[in-house]
């Protein structure tokens, strides 16, 4: 089906109610895989981070890394789940020869966290909530590259050549409940749930959780039932959806392609979908000729996971303030409206501008330069804003600068491109550069005196009460001073000298 | 030095740290008895001549530098090719293994050679533990050194075989149903399965993972203790091995008795299917028991009688999976792959060529007992049986210190009879799967030859998880009363080869 | 219960990835019915209100810190593999998803 033989959006939504389930794999940023010692370090030569444990070798044997344990309990905690105080490892059985053993171990029936909920924000403020089934804990696969096809896909490749350097890697899969009741803002919720996850997942400290990166993959369940009716319809599972707006664009297009087929009377098959970035759209994976059998089992080299109480509330004790609530005091805090507490989240510099702020500067003027001057070099550079050179307490100390009259704006972008090119700490690039603001009074009132006398006509209209007009003299003092003077204070001794009054 | 071979473990290492004898000595001449006999035998897969020779140098070297040497330095000693070995092939008996030099050693391979014990050689064993007679060996049959044309037991055939032709005088097996015990029975030789997590199970190729236990295998009670002090002990790489000390198994060794003991006879050990023959010599075992002041109490474990069920449903779940990583992809066997085939084809294809009969029998039966539909009934169940089960040991053992049964059924039967009727063959086990389903510790030590058939009895000795050293106080009292009755080891009236 | 057809015999096989061939499915389906007909006994139990024991161990918690321990060398990981290039296991073709 193409984009074209789609049901408008808006008329699958007069019809169908869409019911929508998310799963998402986050990678844990341990220093080691989750049953062995090799490291998780990316960019490794293929094959280098592999031991028997990991490479499924004949008499090998796996063993529980114990902050994999502690991050899954972390993130269960941060999702209001209850807390396994027992639970084990299964082994879920099928052949794939990325997955070095032809079984996963993950756990089913006794996850380590169940029963929870995400409370999600929408870009207009409405707080939607997501119901969380289960947060467990699993092991990735290798990864495998496919030759001789086109473009490196799978199909039509001759064969294909396989590095485990990925190959156990700690995952938490993350399940929600049937997401229901969100109707026409499903995929905004959708896209809303992953980005609040990965926020929580960073504000836990447990991993990057970079989705261009594969540190999170999500998973987009969804069926449509008929306006009013309770059954469930038949779900399509969309894998690997790996970046917020893709997880939106997913659930769109699902929603149209499956009321497209059920209103021309055909029926949703269940089957796993792929989505295509180049035009938003999903297509049918491979169908299976019988069904999965997992054939599920208890880890028998495992025993199990038992967290005390004590541990559990310790975990809890020092949780992060979540995200959203974070979020929704700095912007109380900083008095700054939804709109642009929002851009300041896309642009990644909450972390950067409440540093800043830490660091002593005001959250006005540390916003400024924040989504101002540094978000422009960032996005000149094509880096994250996070990746500039220049940290917040060097932001701080030029907002500190200016406030004491040190720097003017114009000095302070200076300063700022100083340290961004590696001339040093923003003291250091005005010492080198010379950029402080001119204080010295005579050269100053010398240089206000010039300006008066070179404007006679505006000095008279300003002596006459128009204050407005001593902008053009400040504009010439600062002209003369190339800049580096207080505008302010020049201003101050323009209608002193003029006997006018603001 | 034809005596050479004859002697105990415990008599080779005290005459090398006194300078009797050197290793290199004793190595050479367990080598030459295997190049002697072992064409008939086929106890071995595979010999590690230069591997031997140097380990036994290097022992030799240590003593001319005045080190101390470990109790078991420079003793030679055949390890069960489930092991891995750095460097040495390991083919768990399957042809799918062929030809496989693992990266690494095993923790227990590992303990070995620290403790200067010198390795032969690997021995044959049923495929992947898989069977209690060593025919399903994809490198043919080990022949009982008591009568060639009969079976050595299973699976470790290989490694009890090696010990009763006096290849070696310390052995190595796994038990996952009997696998140690039964070979023991079998071939007048003495094995023990420790507690379950007592033996590092890290690079033992896996049958069944919650039943697997390495265990020592040798001529005396006194050896076996000397080598499960080597090999025991807590693994950090084995989440299932037991951080307690090992229980102090060469003291009990070292002062046999049973005076003032408990000794349990359970009711469901006996009955049909049971040769007449061996209950005799078990009934005389606990006559002897008597004699030497224990006390017999009558035990009645009504689960036992599900526990040859229970087993096959459990260790051929495991083995299913733990089986599925022979795939063709990263090691082993390929079969297939002529560039017009998946992954998935030759995989299949592999595993059809590479795993033998009982292998895929197993195979099949455990992806069945765990599909779904079936779980509940089958692998759900057999898992309260194994619950009912622990329950009867452990009422059994607020009773009695230890229980006694005949080890098997039957004696060595003919290379052939059982080969394609599995469930006759798998009655083998019938008194030895109970322990493994609980987790608590067994031995076998032979209690005399069967007056019809002229072969090795076993009396299988168990006792609570973490007591194995009361197996080895009550084998040590029960093996020098019999040895001082029949006036020898009974291994001497083997036939020779 | 038992009664197990060669159709489901040759459903196992898909699943336990075994290419058996056509006498061996008619041979494995009469003894895998003769094995499940003899341990099927085991279901006597099924109503009992028995807890399961998956295994003998009394053993929780069995964690390791999250220290690097070394690896294998890439040769050694390579070491047993029946084809390789690029430093990779080389495998054939991969059917399914992506
Ligand atoms: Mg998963
Ligand atoms: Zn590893």
């Amino acid at each position: 089906m193409t984009v074209t033989d789609l049901v408008s959006y808006e008329d699958a939504l007069d019809t169908y109610d869409p019911v929508m389930g998310l799963e998402v794999h986050v990678e844990l940023g341990t220093k080691t895989k989750m049953f062995c010692g090799c490291s998780t370090t990316l960019g490794a030569e293929p094959n280098s981070q592999t031991c028997p444990t990991c490479l499924g070798m004949p008499g090998s044997l796996p063993v529980v890394n114990a902050i994999g344990v502690e991050s899954a309990i972390k993130i269960g905690l941060a999702l209001n789940c209850t807390i396994a105080e027992w639970c084990r490892f299964a082994r879920k059985n099928y052949f794939y020869p990325d997955m070095p053993k032809n079984f996963q171990t993950s756990q089913y029936d006794e996850p380590i966290a169940f029963d929870g909920y995400l409370d999600v924000q929408l870009e207009d403020g409405e707080v939607f909530r997501v119901h969380i089934e289960r947060a467990h804990m699993e092991e990735d696969t290798g990864k495998s590259t496919h030759v001789g096809g086109a473009t490196g896909r799978i199909q039509g490749a001759r064969h294909s050549l396989l590095d485990y350097n990925r190959a156990g890697i700690p995952l938490i899969e993350i399940v929600t409940k049937p997401i229901e009741g969100a109707g026409e803002r499903a995929p905004e919720v959708a896209k809303a749930y992953v980005a609040e996850l990965r926020e929580l997942i960073k504000a836990l400290d447990v991993s990057e959780a970079r989705m261009e990166q594969g540190q999170m993959r999500c998973d987009v369940n969804l069926s449509l039932r008929p306006k009013g009716t309770e059954k469930f319809g038949t779900r399509s599972e969309t894998k690997n959806v790996n970046s917020l707006r893709s997880v939106e664009r997913a659930a769109r297009f699902e929603i149209q392609r499956h009321a497209a087929v059920l209103s021309s009377g055909g029926t949703i098959i269940q089957e796993t979908r792929h989505f295509h970035e180049e035009d938003g759209s999903t297509t049918s994976g491979r169908i299976k000729e019988e069904a999965e059998d997992y054939r599920y089992f208890p880890e028998p080299d495992l025993v199990p996971v038992a967290p005390s109480r004590e541990w559990v509330e310790e975990l809890r004790a020092v949780l992060p303030e979540l995200p959203r609530v974070r979020r929704n005091r700095l912007r109380e805090e900083w008095g700054i409206s939804e709109h642009d507490m929002q851009s300041i989240l896309n642009a990644g510099a909450v972390d950067l501008i409440t540093a800043t702020v830490e660091a002593g500067a005001d959250s006005a003027a540390a916003r400024k330069w924040w989504m101002g001057e540094l978000a422009r070099r960032a996005n000149e550079d094509g880096v994250e804003l996070a990746a500039l050179p220049i940290t917040p307490e060097q932001v701080a100390r030029v907002t500190a600068l200016v406030a004491d009259g040190s720097l003017n704006d114009k000095l302070a972008r200076q300063t700022i491109e100083g340290v961004l090119a590696g001339e040093g700490d923003p003291d250091t690039v005005v010492e080198k550069r010379g950029l402080k603001v001119v204080s010295d009074e005579g050269a100053l009132g010398t240089a206000v005196d010039e300006a008066i006398a070179a404007n006679a006509a505006i000095a008279d209209k300003i002596r006459g009460g128009k204050v407005a007009a001593a902008g053009a003299l400040v504009g010439a003092v600062m002209k003369a001073t190339r800049g580096q003077a207080d505008a302010a204070r020049v201003r101050e001794l323009i209608l002193e000298r003029l006997g006018a009054k603001e | 030095m034809a005596d050479l071979i004859k002697l105990t473990a415990a008599e080779i290492a005290a005459k090398i740290a006194a300078g009797e004898l050197t290793a290199v000595e004793v190595t050479e001449a367990h080598l030459a008895r295997i190049e002697a006999v072992d064409e008939k035998v086929n106890a071995f897969l595979h010999i590690d001549r230069e591997g031997a020779l140097a380990q036994a140098r290097a022992v030799d070297e240590k003593k001319a530098r005045g080190e101390k040497l470990g109790p078991l330095a420079g003793v030679p000693l055949a390890l069960k090719d489930i092991f891995t070995t750095e460097g040495i092939p390991t083919t768990v008996g399957s042809k799918i293994l062929e030809g496989w030099i693992p990266p690494y050693d095993a923790t227990l391979t590992k303990k070995l050679k620290a403790a200067d014990v010198v390795i032969l050689g690997k021995t044959n064993m049923d495929e992947f533990a898989m069977g209690s007679s060593t025919e399903n060996s994809a490198y043919g049959p080990t022949g009982n050194p008591w009568d060639l044309t009969k079976i050595p037991g299973g699976s470790g055939g290989g490694s009890s075989a090696a010990l009763a032709s006096f290849q070696a005088p310390l052995a190595i097996g796994t038990d996952t149903g009997g696998s140690i015990r039964q070979p023991a029975a079998v071939t007048g030789t003495v094995g023990v399965k420790p507690t379950y997590g007592g033996v590092s199970r890290y690079g033992m190729v896996a049958f069944s993972s919650s039943l697997d236990q390495g265990g020592p295998c040798a001529r005396t009670v006194l050896d076996a203790a000397l080598l499960h002090e080597v090999i025991a002990g807590h693994d950090p790489l084995d989440s299932t091995s037991i951080d307690a000390p090992v229980p102090p198994v060469v003291e009990a060794a070292r002062n046999g008795s049973v005076e003032g003991m408990r000794v349990g006879v359970v009711k469901q050990f006996r009955g049909e299917g049971y040769q007449a023959g061996v209950i005799q010599r078990f009934d005389e075992s606990v006559a002897l028991m008597k004699e030497l002041g224990a006390e017999i109490v009558e035990l009645d474990c009504p689960s036992f009688d599900l526990a040859l069920s229970a087993y096959y449903l459990i260790a051929p779940s495991e083995c299913s999976s733990n089986l599925a990583r022979f795939d063709a992809m990263r090691y082993g066997l390929r079969v297939g792959d002529d560039g017009t085939k998946s992954a998935e084809e030759v995989t299949a294809l592999t595993r059809e060529a590479g795993f033998g009969p009982e292998v895929k029998r197993r195979i099949m039966l455990g992806t069945y007992a765990l599909s779904s539909g079936y779980y509940d009934a089958y692998y759900g169940s057999a898992q309260k049986v194994r619950t009912l089960i622990t329950r009867d040991f452990e009422k059994a053992f607020e009773q009695v210190d230890v229980i006694v049964s005949p080890t098997t059924p039957t004696t060595a039967f003919p290379i052939g009879e059982r080969a394609d009727d599995p469930m006759a063959m798998y009655l083998a086990d019938l008194c030895t799967i109970p322990t493994n389903l609980a987790g608590n510790a067994a031995m076998s030590l032979p209690c005399g030859l069967a007056p019809e058939d002229g072969l090795p009895v076993g009396l299988q000795i168990i006792a609570p998880a973490m007591a194995d050293d009361r197996l080895y106080k009550v084998g040590a009292a029960v093996e020098a009363a019999f040895t001082a009755k029949w006036g020898h080891p009974l291994l001497e009236e083997a036939p020779a080869l | 219960m038992p009664g197990i057809t060669r159709e489901e015999v040759a459903h196992l096989a898909r699943l336990a990835r075994l290419e058996l061939q056509g006498e061996e499915l008619d041979h494995f389906a009469g003894q895998l019915d003769d094995i499940i007909g003899a341990v099927a006994r085991v279901s006597e139990v099924a109503d009992q209100d028995v807890p399961p024991t998956s295994h003998p161990l009394p053993l929780t918690n069995v964690m390791r810190p999250d220290e690097v321990r070394p690896s294998l060398t890439p040769e050694q990981a390579l070491s047993g593999a029946p084809a390789q290039e690029q430093q990779r296991f080389k495998v054939p073709q991969i059917l399914g998803e992506e």
